[in-house]
């Protein structure tokens, strides 16, 4: 095998273990959100049964932290081990926010996880809503770091480049508070909220359809539905609207391969069905809204999108076929979530959901689809930078670890296929557990 | 600025070891202190709150060296590729252990994770221990700044060299040793009971046996590199090392002796942090040796980021440095007294 095939099990390594990892923060960013607004209201109420379902969803946060932490340890080593020559070329930048991130985030959630999940009577009611408060702003300082690093990747703002021929930071603040980290942040972290508002809703109705626990599960229901149903609004205007019109922008090779778009023109469509034939340069079957893309990207119906025509092959995005599907599953997706939550808010605002058996068996089946969405939305954006590892600056080609063979990338690749089928086989079993034995009403710890 | 952070690098490598040691080393020797379920859920009790946090200085340190010194993190993290990829994953079952052992109520699968847990507490410690003896050694390091190791050559420490070699696995076994040793005298401090006795006894007996590893693993650094000993006539921070792990070690004994955990517990803190200051100043500036030609050797100057970055960097450091030692004075206040195991499927 030669380098070429190195740089492809190199990414793959990374694509494999960054989404895997990604499964377990998206629901506790998002659960950490709803779990301090459960315990708040149980405060403010002093109704004790926001605690016990409080106290239900810190031990499945707690377990899914556990993953979460295990599972990023390698991603931030990664760089090194894989992508060193980027790591030596960026490293000045983005060392800086992935050292904050260690430092500002990690400390503060690893101090207080364990206080959170098992120091309930330790820390009495106020401690313990603090406790919840530490976690929701470790975690979501985490997200901010780690979304400001990938959006200096999609566009590099606040550097300069050294007589070496290596990046260093120029405007520390220009860096932190680069404008496409700001949007992206906030589509991020909505996404994480719509995948913790499915995950609470689905057991909500799914302890409804069973008869069991159902004070707990109306709960459930009460803060889940409408907090989902803003998120999910929130995801698609206008956090969704920024980040298609800064990629329009900085990115439009990308916005015209995730659109299959290969020629230029005006009153450019969308496409609801259809597939990229990249050999024949085209979309095959369309089925498109006219003029639909002009106005995400520009705001108006017939602004002029340009198509990959326009663009040297050399930097189209290496798969663009994946990138179209990825994008438009998460559009599709977002669509959906906010259907499914404007009709489950509406049944249950007029006191109906839990007679109306076909929806709560939609919402307890429609958990997985937010992760699906999540992960695209994520697709999107690391295939649309491509094949830039640095956008316009550095070619991902250019950043693997010239030191470390085809073979031995696959070969740790394979190892962590293995030990993560094990862990995420470990996980469900005590995630069932911990629903099957439901919410319990004394506090430990 | 650049020797400030070779300094910060050097402080949170110390700061790893010592927190992250005592439950590495409380960890391998579990099996051996506590033989019941009440009994080791005392040792995860006493260990529980904190290791994350303790595990949080390796990111740290991570970072601090991505930020400052990225050509040396390149460098080190893909020349070690599979010797890495073996801390992650034993980092990965080791933590995995600690939190998912105590959710079922059965025999064998908290059996199945103690062994885990122990054996992977193990290796890591044995690991570190080869990874500081290769820095130490050096690594094959050529003039495009890049190496790649083998596992093992003809073990010896010289050209080629291989990951493992005679001085590598003797620094490992010491560095096990060590570990160990601080993890029995943290739980003596911490637990009470059977528990607190056997880590007690335990950890005079490991005493004793760094007091014999120790010259040997300063000799065979003497042999292996006999530069970096002249550091000590003209450096005096390394004097200042030498006698805080030699009161270490005194502190470990009489703390021991006279049944006083905590100082002696301290005592192996001190011993720990002499050791990797002792080692730091002594090979300051050279961060990662080659084994090639010294003048191949990647330095902290040579390195480094710009200055104005580490400037940049050292501002937010000296805010979040200070709020990270807060927490970890506050977890451990909130958690002061004896470790209490917990029971049911509630705690570690």
């Amino acid at each position: 095998m030669d380098a070429g095939d190195a740089l492809f099990w190199h990414r793959l390594q990374f694509a494999f273990t960054i989404v895997y990892h990604y499964l377990f923060p998206q629901l506790t960013m998002g659960l950490a959100l709803l779990i301090v607004l459960m315990k708040a209201i149980g405060l403010r109420t002093g109704d004790r049964r926001w605690d016990d379902a409080a106290r239900f969803w810190i031990r499945i946060f707690g377990i899914n932290f556990a993953v979460g932490v295990v599972t990023g340890i390698p991603m931030e080593f990664q760089f090194g081990t894989n992508w060193a020559r980027f790591s030596r070329f960026a490293g000045g930048v983005v060392g800086q926010t992935l050292a904050m991130e260690g430092v500002f985030a990690f400390f503060l959630e690893s101090s207080f996880l364990g206080l959170l999940v098992w120091g309930e009577r330790r820390l009495g009611r106020v401690g313990h809503f603090f406790a919840a408060l530490a976690l929701f702003a470790g975690s979501w300082l985490s997200g901010y770091f780690i979304v400001a690093t990938n959006a200096f990747l999609q566009h590099p703002v606040g550097h300069a480049l050294t007589e070496d021929g290596v990046l260093r930071l120029a405007d520390f603040w220009a860096f932190v508070l680069n404008p496409w980290a700001l949007a992206q942040y906030a589509h991020t972290m909505l996404g994480a909220v719509v995948t913790a508002s499915f995950v609470v809703a689905a057991v909500g109705s799914f302890y409804l359809l069973q008869g069991r626990h159902a004070d707990s599960a109306r709960l459930f229901l009460r803060i889940a539905l409408p907090v989902g149903l803003v998120a999910s609004l929130l995801v698609a205007f206008p956090t969704g609207d920024i980040q298609a019109k800064l990629v329009a922008r900085y990115q439009p090779v990308a916005l015209a391969a995730m659109e299959g778009r290969f020629e230029s023109g005006p009153r450019a469509a969308i496409a609801m069905i259809g597939q990229p034939n990249v050999r024949e340069r085209r979309l095959d079957n369309p089925i498109a809204i006219p003029g639909m893309l002009s106005f995400l990207a520009y705001g108006t119906f017939h602004s002029e999108v340009r198509g990959l025509d326009e663009f040297p092959e050399d930097t189209w995005p290496d798969n663009i076929e994946l990138l179209y599907y990825a994008f438009h599953i998460m559009v599709g997706l977002g669509t959906l979530f906010i259907a499914i939550l404007v009709l489950a808010n509406v049944l249950s605002w007029r006191g109906r959901l839990e007679r109306s058996g076909p929806m709560l068996w939609v919402l307890a089946l429609a958990f997985p689809f937010p992760y699906i969405a999540n992960t695209a939305g994520w697709m999107t954006a690391e295939l649309g930078r491509q094949p830039w590892l640095v956008y316009g600056l550095f070619r991902t080609a250019e950043g693997s670890s010239a030191n470390v063979h085809a073979g031995t990338a696959l070969f740790t690749l394979i190892g962590f296929a293995g030990l993560y089928f094990v862990l995420g086989l470990l996980f469900l079993f005590l995630i069932v557990r911990e629903i099957g034995h439901g919410p319990s009403e004394a506090p430990h710890g | 600025m650049v020797e400030l952070w070779f300094a910060i690098l050097a402080a949170c490598v110390t700061a790893y070891v010592v927190l992250d040691g005592f439950d590495l080393g409380a960890g391998a020797l579990h099996l051996v202190v506590a033989r019941t379920d009440e009994e080791r859920r005392q040792v995860l009790a006493a260990i529980g709150p904190f290791w994350d946090g303790n595990e949080v200085w390796l990111l740290v340190t991570g970072g601090v060296l991505f930020v400052a010194f990225p050509a040396v993190l390149a460098a080190g993290l893909s020349g070690f590729y599979f010797a890495i990829f073996l801390v992650l994953w034993c980092l990965v079952v080791r933590g995995i252990a600690i939190e998912f052992r105590s959710h079922v109520e059965d025999g064998l699968w908290r059996a199945a994770w103690d062994a885990a847990f122990s054996v992977a507490s193990g290796i890591l410690a044995l690991l570190f221990g080869v990874a500081l003896g290769n820095v130490v050694r050096g690594v094959p390091l050529s003039a495009d700044g890049w190496f790649a190791l083998s596992l093992f050559t003809d073990f010896r420490p010289h050209e080629p060299v291989g990951i493992l070699d005679w001085y590598t696995v003797l620094v490992g076994l010491f560095a096990l040793l060590a570990l160990l040793t601080h993890g029995a005298a943290y739980l003596s401090w911490k637990t009470e009971g059977a528990v607190g006795q056997r880590s007690r006894t335990i950890a005079r007996r490991l005493g004793l046996g760094l007091l014999v590893l120790w010259p040997a693993v300063t000799g065979a650094t003497v042999r292996v590199r006999p530069t970096y000993f002249s550091a000590f006539a003209s450096r005096p921070l390394a004097w200042l090392a030498l006698v805080t792990l030699a009161a270490g070690l005194i502190a470990l004994f009489a703390g021991l002796r006279r049944g006083r955990p905590l100082a002696a517990f301290l005592g192996s803190c001190a011993f720990l942090a002499g050791l990797l200051a002792a080692t730091a100043v002594t090979m300051f500036p050279v961060l990662l040796p080659s084994t090639r030609d010294p003048s191949l050797s990647l330095t902290a100057l040579g390195s480094s980021t710009p200055v104005a970055g580490l400037r940049t960097a050292l501002g937010w450091a000296s805010i979040g440095f200070p709020l990270a030692v807060a927490y970890f004075f506050l977890l451990f206040r909130l958690h002061r007294g004896p470790a209490v195991a917990a029971r049911g499927r509630d705690g570690y």
